[in-house]
């Protein structure tokens, strides 16, 4: 056989370990998180609030983490896309094509995109000395606002730049605005919207980095802005470290909750992106 | 008469609606534009005390870190997070690579639609879950089996413990983008070298990463700063030993590390906040000029195949 039959099939052999690597790394974080947390997860874990003595394994459960990390998780949802769809809008209906503004505005996101999440906690939290606040479920909002608007802009700004510019025009030519042709962009762009939330969801759920400084930590529900507020990857990350174990499988019943969710917004993404966008005027 | 000055009226207002809607859609982008630089402009102003009191030189070069003599030195922080990264990168490149080849030149679209999901799942799942699992499988396997065919003793909470890690964060990030550049190389070029006979994995290496070796090298820095700033599960498995690691069995404490781990302190001391302020910044320029670099690069690319 020729050497470079052998160097093929090696090269073939190498590339088929790596993807059974990729693939052993996906299957055993799965395991090991279920193998841990299922038989952790109990009604009571999800449905109640830490007890008395609960750090020391006494009963309770992580429900201040569950609604903590929803509260967070909705208020900036929706504040991100309050924020993204006009900024997503505006760079693609009143902004020429080859626009340089728009060229350096995509480049900074791009850049925010990669700026790591412990920076927008550090300086949410000097943002918040700055103003007096103390952490708190507010803080948490807008730190995880500002690290999810990124995303959201340059996900649903890739799907409206593939948008046909004859849509637009068809608009124009009837004599709408480039005000009034938004309920054709959303139309046009609604796929791409639902998937950029989803990913953001999933981004703001998971992240624990941003929301250590600025939500904190609190062993009740947050019945106001200003009250600090738990989240599940700290409740995970702060009962990990104990030395008990009772504790410790809560934050393994903890992280199994929240691989299941990503799990979840990730299999509804997929449904997302290759049903509804069929049906696109291409 | 009176119809069509309401026509005009209301083509007036509906005139003043867009120009309205134009100038606030405007402010909120380039607000959004203006975080980029407010973050930077923050974070230098807080860490300006600490770079009035020592020169920059002597941050980043001393191992002296004792908050409360006032002992602020980076050294060790710093070749912690390089070694974290480094063996992050080096043992994910080759892997990603591989697997990018993989799904572009090698196999049926069914592996595209079994691989991707599950590269979608890998990168959707939370750093303190890969945190989780390190502390379950990787560093017990580290303790016990790999490291005493080393060293002595080790308690597994190591750098490797965070480059094995950190390197299964930054693969689907890598394929994705490995993968995207490989299916921009036109297929014209494949079949050309595939018709003077190269198989196809001369093809891969001689007309394929060829042509995309710019990207592959831009991809390669957006990961590099993608790992530099992971903070929860490096910081869980690494053990949060400040030093300057000798070996892959050493702990080490990287920057975000020490962001994360001192934040409560932080305003009991004078210049501790600034001096953690100051390991935001150096993170923060790093990112901003790898992330810049990078998109720059794969513009370039962009615009050369299309």
């Amino acid at each position: 056989m020729k050497l470079k039959f052998i160097e093929a099939k090696i090269a073939k052999l190498l590339m088929i370990l790596s993807t059974m690597i990729v693939f052993g790394c996906v299957a055993s974080i799965i395991c090991v998180i279920a193998a841990k947390g299922i038989p952790a997860l109990s009604w009571e874990m999800i449905s109640e609030l830490p007890g008395d003595g609960f750090y020391i394994g006494k009963e309770g459960g992580f429900l201040n983490a569950i609604v903590g990390s929803i509260y967070i998780v909705g208020a900036s949802t929706i504040l991100g896309l309050a924020f993204s769809i006009p900024v997503v809008f505006y760079m693609n209906v009143y902004l020429r094509k080859g626009s340089r503004f728009a060229f350096y505005a995509r480049l900074a996101y791009d850049v925010l995109l990669g700026v790591p999440s412990i920076i927008y906690g550090a300086f949410g939290f000097t943002i918040m000395i700055y103003f007096g606040l103390r952490t708190s479920l507010l803080g948490g909002i807008i730190v995880i606002t500002l690290l999810i608007i990124p995303i959201l802009i340059r996900s649903m700004d890739e799907v409206a730049r593939q948008m046909p510019r004859d849509i637009l025009d068809a608009s124009f030519s009837l004599g709408a605005t480039r005000l009034e042709t938004i309920g054709v962009v959303m139309r046009q762009i609604a796929p791409g919207i639902a998937t950029a939330t989803l990913l953001s969801i999933g981004r703001a759920i998971g992240d624990a980095a941003a929301v250590l400084f600025t939500a904190g930590y609190s062993d009740s529900i947050p019945t106001s802005l200003s009250q600090p507020a738990a989240t599940l990857p700290l409740a995970v990350f702060f009962q990990l470290t104990s030395p008990i174990e009772e504790v410790q499988n809560r934050a393994y019943a903890a992280a199994l909750v929240l691989t299941i969710i990503i799990l979840i917004l990730s299999i509804v993404g997929r449904i997302i992106t290759t049903h509804f966008s069929k049906n696109k005027i291409q | 008469m009176n119809n069509r000055e309401e026509l005009e009226k209301n083509n007036r207002c509906r005139t003043a609606k867009d120009r309205i809607a134009k100038a606030i859609m405007k402010l909120l982008t380039i607000t959004s534009v203006l975080l980029l630089i407010i973050i930077g402009i923050g974070l230098y102003f807080k860490s300006a005390p600490i770079l009035h009191e020592k020169s920059l030189w002597e941050l980043i070069s001393t191992s002296q870190w004792k908050p409360l003599k006032g002992d602020f030195g980076f050294f060790p922080f710093i070749m912690s997070t390089l070694a974290v990264t480094a063996l992050a990168v080096i043992w994910a490149l080759p892997v990603s690579l591989l697997n990018a080849i993989m799904l572009t030149e090698n196999s049926r679209p069914f592996a595209k639609r079994i691989v991707l999901p599950t590269l979608d799942i890998l990168a959707g799942i939370p750093s303190v879950v890969y945190g989780v699992w390190g502390i379950l499988i990787i560093v017990p396997w580290i303790s016990d089996r790999f490291a005493p065919h080393f060293v002595e003793y080790s308690t597994g909470y190591t750098v490797l413990a965070g480059g094995i890690v950190l390197g299964i964060m930054i693969l689907p990030m890598l394929i994705s983008l490995f993968v995207e550049l490989f299916s921009s190389v036109p297929k014209e070029l494949r079949d050309a070298s595939l018709s003077l006979g190269a198989t196809k994995w001369q093809t891969t290496k001689f007309v394929v990463l060829r042509k995309t070796l710019p990207g592959i090298f831009a991809a390669l820095i957006l990961a590099i700063s993608r790992a530099m700033g992971e903070t929860i599960a490096v910081l869980m498995v690494c053990g949060n030993i400040i030093q300057a690691p000798h070996s892959l069995f050493d702990g080490c404490y990287p920057l975000p590390a020490l962001i994360a781990n001192n934040y409560g302190e932080m305003l009991s001391l004078p210049m501790y906040e600034s001096a953690l302020m100051f390991a935001a910044l150096i993170l923060f320029v790093v990112v901003l000029l790898f992330n810049i670099a990078s998109r720059l690069i794969m513009h370039r690319i962009e615009k050369s195949f299309a």
